[in-house]
């Protein structure tokens, strides 16, 4: 029986134990179905897989440190406690995962009013150039094609689903905010999303451009 | 088509309906197949748009404070919250009471021999086990490899309740190891195994929280340190 594993396999994080990194091979399905039955590691492993997006996604919305890790917190303990609860061939887990923190996230922006939707943030790009990991060149590559692909929407439908999911404004806080019906901003939003959908999949061609999660 | 309702999918999957419409939403897609799919489709966007708002990485203690908040909530939350897990106390029940069972039916093959000390020892292994049995507080933890499942009570006392094992081969024991994260394996007992059906066995030493047990066929006696990858295997306790 081999415990010690190699430490270059716990380098991404400072603390990977030999019996957590028995999860590795696992989807995050199946991770979902241990953290239901209680197992920490499990827990440990889906954040170890999908934290670092969950929080990008939270300092989007609420352009705050410790605002976006509270988020992140409350969003993965959220699942820890309804993973029971997760229907898998409705979801994926890591976007089950993501739609619990966002969801926290958007509750918490309206709470303290930070209505602050930009652009995609510039300063990520200089942070991530820093550092010359794949994952990083991942992220940043992934970041350019999403961004090209909102870069083709007609305006009306691009701010909708920013101001929407990075901004955390409701449809009907849009149409006032706006001033347009609200039947417009819904038909905005279906549209734009349908759209943009089209275009990653076509600029997708090429091999799996979906995140996967996995380490 | 109602168009109404069949639009708001866009505004679920970006979290922008307002709250009785979410709820009017969710209610909708339970009886909609083709919302459904749509929304499927739709979060692989929504994760596109997550993973390209991707910056700079958390704090380092953020891992931390989410595990040290799970370990704090374990005890309340889970039993509650969870479908699955509301019925776990029965299921616990049913699994003692047949450990229960089992143990009987040892003593009373112990007793029909005439081996004074066997059937002594048989009868303190079994009281003991009945111990942390008959303890409502104890926990159970499922078992990753094998059948069967680990009884754990507050002060770590803990009871391998395992299914369809078999005897040992000859010239072999099953020996029990606890095993810390990243530590070495602690030898718990070894045990020979039942001729048929249901081993329950209480471990020597304790089983904190984290640690796992695991079972492995080692030579008569036990040995120091396991030498064969493990046929058993529980969950984090």
């Amino acid at each position: 029986m081999e415990l010690a594993a190699p430490v270059v396999a716990f380098a991404r994080s400072q603390e990977r134990p030999a019996i957590r990194r028995q999860h590795a091979h696992l989807s995050d399905e199946a991770l979902v179905a241990l953290v239901a039955r209680g197992d920490e590691d499990a827990l440990a492993e889906l954040y170890d897989r999908i934290g670092r997006i969950a929080y990008g996604l939270a300092l989007r919305v609420l352009r705050d440190d410790r605002l976006a890790e509270d988020a992140v917190q409350d969003g993965f303990l959220a699942v820890w406690r309804t993973a029971a609860a997760f229907r898998p061939e409705r979801a994926k887990a890591s976007t089950w995962v993501l739609t619990l923190v966002h969801r926290r996230a958007v509750d918490l922006v309206r709470r303290e009013e930070r209505r602050r939707a930009e652009p995609l943030a510039e300063e990520a790009s200089v942070a991530e150039a820093a550092e010359p990991t794949e994952e990083a060149a991942w992220l940043r590559f992934e970041r350019e094609r999403v961004q090209a692909a909102l870069g083709q929407l007609p305006d009306t439908q691009r701010e909708a689903l920013e101001l929407a999911y990075y901004g955390g404004f409701s449809q009907s806080e849009l149409a006032e905010r706006l001033g347009v019906p609200l039947g417009t901003i819904k038909s905005r939003m279906f549209a734009g999303l349908a759209r943009l959908r089209e275009l990653l999949d076509d600029s997708a061609q090429e091999g799996s451009w979906r995140p996967e999660f996995t380490s | 088509m109602e168009t109404g309702i069949h639009e708001l999918t866009a505004g679920y999957a970006l979290d922008a309906l307002d709250p009785d419409e979410r709820r009017a939403y969710e209610a909708h897609l339970e009886g909609c197949a083709q919302c459904r799919d749509e929304l499927a489709a739709f979060w692989q966007t929504t994760d596109a748009l997550a993973v390209a708002a991707s910056g700079p990485a958390p704090g380092a203690e953020l891992r931390g404070r989410i595990l040290a908040g799970a370990r704090q909530e374990k005890q309340v939350v889970v039993p509650l919250e969870s479908r699955r897990q509301r019925t776990v106390p029965v299921l616990a029940a049913t699994a003692a009471v047949a450990a229960v069972v089992a143990l009987a039916l040892g003593l009373w093959a112990a007793s029909l021999s005439s081996d004074l000390d066997g059937t002594r020892a048989a009868l303190e292994r079994a009281q003991s086990a009945a111990t942390v049995l008959a303890d409502p507080d104890a926990r159970t933890v499922a078992l990753e490899e094998g059948e069967g499942r680990l009884v754990v009570d507050d002060e770590g006392r803990a009871v391998l309740v395992a299914d369809g094992l078999g005897p040992a081969p000859a010239g072999k024991t099953y020996e029990l190891w606890v095993v810390s994260h990243g530590g070495a394996p602690q030898r718990a007992g070894v045990f020979p195994g039942e001729e048929q059906g249901r081993d329950v066995v209480r471990l020597d030493g304790t089983v904190g929280p984290g640690q796992v047990v695991l079972v492995t066929v080692e030579d008569a006696g036990g040995v120091d340190a396991p030498t064969t990858d493990p046929i058993l295997g529980s969950l984090p306790a």
